[in-house]
């Protein structure tokens, strides 16, 4: 079997078919990782609605306190399941197995998920559950087709009657505890903390290199004059 | 080669060791023309760089486990867990890609001022087989972090060894060590990624210096500074290598890297997607292809090469055409200086054929390296396969327009542009 | 090359100023490396506290739980054991009685029974010698080891002896007392590895 034709044409056909696979446009997220209070909201969202099924298998517990500035003792007892060690990382208990039985596929770890998809498509997901009878948990979503998940938080959104647009939902099948722009701004702080959760150190790393572009800029200055007076001696 | 008997610890070793013979021979008194331009100082920047791929690499390889359960976890491990680890993997990814930058631009500088001509031909096959082995080094690299395009880019690029007759598809299984890409190929790669290859890069390094400093450097003029020497037989239009170029001139280059260096790693590590690729955050996972599988950009130019040739061509088939054919594009810059004609070696003084070409086929190198990353369509294939035509008319009808074209005259001394 | 009237200052002055932006720089790159050599957060998480329930720890008894690798001897000392450990026969014996090596133990349980808790006695069952695990040889007899034993530890590795407080006797190989981890005591839960907030 010709090995090479087949992955090229298996690439090609993915590439052809994305849209078919069910991305549909994505709309901004707008999110900011500087805002420690939204990425805090996000992250106490992300452990009352997601954690159940999603690990987030590469980062710690205590890191996330730490960056998000949330103390210790608040973290352990609000957000972290008794008896477990707050350095731990953040695997769930959802067994793989369990994970394609209830919902055809394995819920997939989301600790990058911001670094693959991009926070537009993450945010854009997240407001994009609709009404649909004809799949197993009576929703879809407008970016992604025939999704397996169920929305998690019908309960607060409600659930949109059709596919929500580039203006978010039209109309209600019923109605959540959160009124339409609580939901939305909920959703950002979500795909916020999933922002930060893709690359911990991103702010960090913004802060140290404009410590070192300063640092080269001085350095170049110099390296200049030195230049300068040596070739002064070249004629 | 003047080594006064000195006393004192530095004359014990040199009479044993040449230490200070060595240092004049290669820096304080290796003259170097003295009208070097912007474009020779992609010689040092690639030593620095080779030299921060080894220190970070070394660094990486502490925390790193290379085995296909652990490999995607331990970088994530790296990028979270070890302190100033996501720094040193930044600073080593980043590396790579700038590894090729600038190596296309040191092997760009050797087009125009002819750099490559006689006598410095050895020179050339030396930075040839490193450009070859750089490239080996960086696929194999790129693997290790087990990540989508790690997997199915080494799928893309091994399959290409099934285009051999006969013996291609044992061939393919030798190299993968079973019969899918798996824990094996990644260890193997892992071994040949940490040790062999950078022990083969660093002796082709040494004897690329070593050839260049015997026959001297080039410059843009590509006058040949030996001929006109001093009295004490140092040539009018040479400066010693120390200070002039070391802390001097190439020191305001090398600060200069590095703020592109720096600006990359500390705000845009990623480079769009081109340095660190989006499916690469992603796990290997063997039964799902990534929706564009391509390889990183610096392999854009041979592998659009590759693709270009979607038709058979008498008895070759499309893929082995394809694989044939890439493999003369990479070859056939090993012939070179024997192509080159020209009684004059800097693009300055040769003919109007001889530097359109040389942009042209720069242009049409750099469409193919674009194309390299996109998807296949039938627009792309066909702006491949005229920029392929291209590629290879530059090489192919060099003897031919090198001879025949008028040239202009060459100046006794380097000039000052 | 021509260096007449070369100002010889300023080109000291450049170089020297170049070559100082050349040494922070490698100082720049030489310090992530290093660091990234120190404990990982990994090592960190496992090396957290562990806490341990010391309420049914019988009188005389010891129990051993592990914490960042080395065994973590806690015992419950008699009251003989106690007035043992303050007697002028023993303390003569001893290399360092009154826990002079500060290092050794945290400021609260540098005290003459080396403890937090009197009768609690916690240390590193890792011997200040080599790093052997000593043997908890409580019994107060004769032993092949030391005729007039009083109870304690003994390392069979190179035979160093301590007594019920880890602190070590003269004329054997190790060279300090046991050394006493930060622990806290909250209920019947002991907590290994942090100071608690009393400290």
């Amino acid at each position: 079997m010709n090995t090479m034709k087949r992955i090229i044409i298996i690439a090609m056909v993915a590439l052809v078919s994305g849209g078919a696979m069910g991305y549909g446009e994505v709309y901004p997220a707008n999110n900011d990782v500087r805002d420690t209070e939204s990425l805090q909201r996000g992250a106490q969202l992300y452990f009352e609605n997601c954690v159940g099924c999603h690990s987030l298998e590469y980062a710690r517990y205590n890191r996330v306190a730490r960056d998000l500035k949330i103390p210790e003792d608040l973290f352990e007892r609000y957000l972290l399941d008794a008896d477990r060690p707050i350095g731990d990382l953040m695997t769930n208990a959802l067994s793989p197995a369990l994970g394609s039985q209830f919902f055809g596929t394995e819920p997939p770890d989301l600790t990058l998920v911001a670094r693959v998809r991009g926070t537009d498509w993450i945010y854009t997901l997240l407001t994009g559950f609709y009404k649909d009878d004809s799949r197993p948990y009576g929703v879809n979503n407008a970016l992604y087709n025939n999704i397996g998940m169920p929305h998690a938080m019908v309960n607060q959104q409600g659930l949109c009657a059709e596919a929500p647009g580039a203006d978010g939902c039209q109309e209600f099948a019923f109605e959540g505890s959160m009124s339409p722009d609580e939901f939305d701004l909920a959703m950002v702080d979500l795909t916020n903390f999933l922002d930060y959760m893709g690359e911990p150190i991103q702010l960090e790393r913004q802060r140290i290199g404009w410590f070192v572009m300063a640092f080269l800029s001085v350095f170049l200055v110099f390296a200049w004059l030195l230049y300068r007076e040596l070739w002064k001696d070249v004629k | 080669m003047s080594t006064q008997d000195k006393g004192g610890l530095m004359g014990w070793i040199d009479a044993r060791l040449p230490v200070t013979r060595t240092i004049e021979k290669h820096v304080t008194k290796y003259y170097a023309p003295k009208n070097f331009n912007f474009f020779y100082v992609f010689g040092v920047l690639a030593m620095l760089v080779f030299v921060n791929q080894i220190v970070t690499g070394i660094w990486l390889t502490m925390k790193y486990v290379p085995s296909a359960e652990e490999a995607f976890r331990s970088v994530e491990y790296i990028m979270r867990d070890v302190e100033w680890g996501w720094l040193i993997r930044y600073m080593h990814s980043t590396g790579a890609s700038m590894f090729f930058v600038v190596i296309y631009l040191h092997m760009f500088r050797a087009l125009l001022y002819g750099s490559y001509q006689k006598p410095r031909e050895l020179v050339w096959i030396f930075g040839m087989l490193l450009y070859l082995m750089l490239m080996a080094e960086a696929f194999m690299g790129y693997v290790l972090p087990w990540g989508q395009m790690s997997y199915w880019g080494a799928q893309v690029i091994i399959s290409l060894f099934g285009a051999v007759p006969i013996i291609g598809d044992p061939l393919v299984e030798w190299i993968r060590g079973d019969y899918l890409i798996s824990g094996a190929t990644l260890n193997r790669f892992f071994a040949l990624h940490v040790i062999a290859l950078p022990l083969v890069l660093a002796l082709l390094v040494f004897l690329h210096i070593v050839a260049l400093h015997e026959v001297g450097s080039n410059n843009p003029d590509g006058v040949d500074i030996k001929k006109n020497l001093d009295e004490n037989g140092v040539p009018r239009d040479g400066i010693p290598f120390h200070p002039y170029y070391t802390i001097g001139k190439d020191l305001v280059g090398v600060v200069i890297f590095l703020m592109v260096f720096c600006g990359i790693i500390f705000f845009f590590p990623t480079a769009g997607g081109f340095f660190l690729e989006t499916a690469n955050f992603e796990p290997a996972d063997p039964l799902t292809t990534p929706e564009n599988i391509h390889p990183v950009w610096y392999f854009g130019a041979f592998y659009s090469i590759l693709r270009a040739m979607d038709f058979d061509l008498l008895f070759l088939e499309a893929k082995l055409l394809g694989v044939l054919t890439m493999g003369a594009a990479i070859a056939i810059l090993f012939v070179l200086p024997w192509l080159d004609r020209s009684p004059v070696r800097s693009w300055r003084y040769k003919g109007m054929i001889s530097r359109v070409s040389l942009v042209v086929f720069a242009i049409a190198f750099m469409i193919l390296t674009w194309l390299g990353i996109q998807p296949v369509t039938t627009l792309n294939t066909i702006l491949a396969q005229i920029c392929t035509v291209i590629y290879f008319a530059f090489f192919l009808g060099m003897p031919f327009y090198t001879r025949y074209e008028k040239t202009k005259p060459v100046p006794e001394r380097v000039t000052n542009r | 090359m021509n260096q007449d009237g070369v100002n010889k200052g300023r080109r000291r002055f450049l170089m020297g100023a170049t070559g100082a932006m050349g040494a922070v720089g490698g100082v720049g790159v030489a310090w992530p490396l290093l660091s990234s050599w120190q404990p990982s957060e990994r090592a960190k998480a496992i090396g957290a506290p562990v806490a341990v329930d010391v309420g049914s720890l019988g009188e005389g008894e010891m129990i051993s739980v592990e914490w960042r690798g080395k065994p973590i001897f806690i015992v419950r000392r008699t009251a003989e054991m106690l007035e043992t450990l303050r007697s002028d026969e023993l303390r003569g014996r001893l290399s360092d009685p009154d826990s002079d090596n500060q290092n050794q133990q945290p400021e609260y349980a540098r005290n003459d029974v080396r403890s937090r808790e009197e009768e609690l006695l916690v240390v590193e069952g890792f011997c200040t010698h080599l790093g052997c695990a000593p043997q908890y040889r409580p019994q107060v007899e004769p032993q092949s080891f030391d005729d007039n034993w009083l109870g304690g530890f003994f390392c069979a590795c190179h035979g160093s002896r301590f007594d019920m407080a880890g602190r070590v006797f003269r004329g054997v190989p190790a060279p300090s007392n046991l050394a006493v981890p930060p622990h806290f005591r909250e209920g019947d839960m002991l907590t290994i590895g942090e100071d608690g907030e009393t400290a």
